[in-house]
């Protein structure tokens, strides 16, 4: 039995405890079943004039974000060149899966959930979680018909981020309050203050960069310490959404020319299979492999820079 | 006797006793849930411990760390140990009046909590907060409950 403890370590028990998930997931679901029976009576028994009122409401976000995008796309394309200029690779965007949370509760002291996802869909481990509204925590453990994640304020994760304004990098370790990130490692004259928005890095290679995951709100500089106390809130809603959004990002660089290849374009599952190795490498084999791509792309785009200069120029006269 | 109806009981109820471990209990409740499974255990093992081995109890241990996501065999550990000294003393407590057996059903729990504190520790120092107790005193006192219950169902099969 102890050994059980100790072969842990390893993950070779990983297969038997995917086994044995089969027997015990179908008492998650079950629990689950009252909220979920609760939610479609809802849905059932909701009047016509609300389900009306809501569907004009989704239509008009809809058409506003969609408004948004387009512009979006514009904007894609803006940095595309802007990185080809660089001469840096570009990394496009991510494949995603909706997983509904079950409602349960494994253990009272661990800010981890249980989604309806598991490797029957593909998920596996250290995958990052999101919801509408910034990052939510980490596919901890992945077994064939439900997977844990753990949550960004879990005492036992910390999350690398990047203060949106001005680009300084730290880590955001969770506090085990559902509403609080503590940020240990920064100095007392940090150029940090409250309202700053902190956005995920993607140092570690676990998180893909740009994704918002907190707003600061505290700062208190200790007079006789190194290290100033700051506190932050997380964007996302975590205790309060039921559905969870399961991010495949791809990891594979995209070439720099105008259109993307097309197994650039469809991120494959398996893509992040070495956890944190990749980010570091992933810049380097991009500018190895695509090397005449880019500089063709951007030698040719530095050709025309100075004859849209000149043209402004020329207008100006 | 049909053997084989009273081992689907057994299995029934510790079921619903998982139910109860996972379920999403409102505000302050979650901290003080007590270890179900564990108590269903004891008590199938005092009353028929013919039926209920150290086996049975590391095989439920070990789906309840399936089930609760711990570090594999933990539970195990914690349940096979607990089953072994009610195996031990179950003539004994058999007799105890319901008090005395709940002292023996706290340090039961005790045992396993601190059992299981230890082996938390071990893979990384928390520091848990004073709710983490507060279980085993919920679980004492819920054993009488527990206790009349499960005899209900036990006797109920008897008369049948």
């Amino acid at each position: 039995m102890a050994l059980l403890i100790t072969e842990y370590r390893s993950h070779r028990l990983d297969s038997l405890r995917a086994t044995l998930s089969v027997v015990v997931d179908p008492i998650k679901y079950l629990i689950d079943l009252p909220s979920v029976l609760i939610e479609q009576t809802a849905h059932s028994v909701s009047s016509y004039s609300t389900l009306k009122r809501e569907n004009t409401r989704l239509r008009e976000e809809q058409f506003i974000d969609k408004t948004r995008l387009l512009k979006f796309d514009s904007l894609e394309k803006e940095n595309i060149r802007l990185r080809a200029l660089l001469e840096n690779s570009f990394k496009l965007g991510e494949q995603l899966l909706i997983a509904e949370l079950l409602s349960i509760n494994m253990a009272p002291y661990e800010h981890i959930v249980v989604v309806n996802k598991g490797t029957r869909f593909g998920v596996h481990p250290q995958q990052p979680v999101l919801d509408a509204n910034g990052v939510v925590g980490q596919v901890f453990r992945a077994l064939p018909f439900s997977s844990e994640i753990m949550l960004i304020t879990d005492p036992n994760h910390a999350i690398p981020v990047q203060v949106n304004r001005n680009g300084l990098l730290t880590i955001a370790v969770g506090s085990g309050q559902l509403n609080r990130l503590n940020l240990p490692f920064l100095p007392n004259n940090a150029d940090i203050r409250p309202g700053d928005l902190l956005i995920t890095s993607g140092l570690g290679g676990t998180f893909p960069s740009g994704y918002p995951v907190a707003v600061v709100d505290d700062f208190t500089p200790i007079t006789n310490k190194p290290f100033v106390n700051i506190t932050a809130t997380p964007k996302a809603m975590l205790d309060r959404n039921r559905e969870l959004l399961i991010v495949w990002s791809d990891s594979s660089p995209v070439s720099l020319t105008t259109k993307p290849t097309p197994e650039a374009s469809k991120p494959h599952p398996n893509d992040q299979s070495s956890g944190s190795g990749l980010v570091g490498e992933a810049p380097a084999g991009a500018r190895a492999g695509t090397d005449s791509d880019d500089q063709s792309a951007g030698s040719g785009l530095t050709r025309e820079a100075p004859a849209g200069a000149r043209a402004g120029t020329d207008s100006d006269e | 006797m049909n053997s084989y109806s009273g081992f689907g009981r057994i299995i029934l109820t510790i079921v619903m006793a998982m139910c109860l471990r996972i379920a999403p209990w409102p505000g302050f409740l979650t901290n003080i849930n007590p270890d179900w499974v564990l108590l269903v255990l004891i008590y199938w093992t005092i009353a028929v411990p013919e039926r209920v081995g150290i086996f049975h109890a590391w095989t439920i241990g070990l789906l309840t760390d399936v089930l609760t996501g711990r570090v594999f065999g933990q539970y195990a550990l914690a349940y096979s140990l607990i089953i072994y000294v009610c195996l031990l003393l179950h003539k004994r407590l058999r007799q105890f009046p319901l008090p005395q057996q709940g002292l023996f059903i706290f340090f039961c729990l005790l045992f396993t909590q601190m059992l299981l504190f230890w082996l938390n520790n071990i893979q990384h120092p928390a520091q848990l907060h004073a709710f983490f107790w507060l279980p085993v005193f919920t679980g004492t006192l819920c054993w009488p409950l527990i206790y009349t219950a499960l005899r209900r169902v036990r006797l109920s099969r008897r008369t049948k």
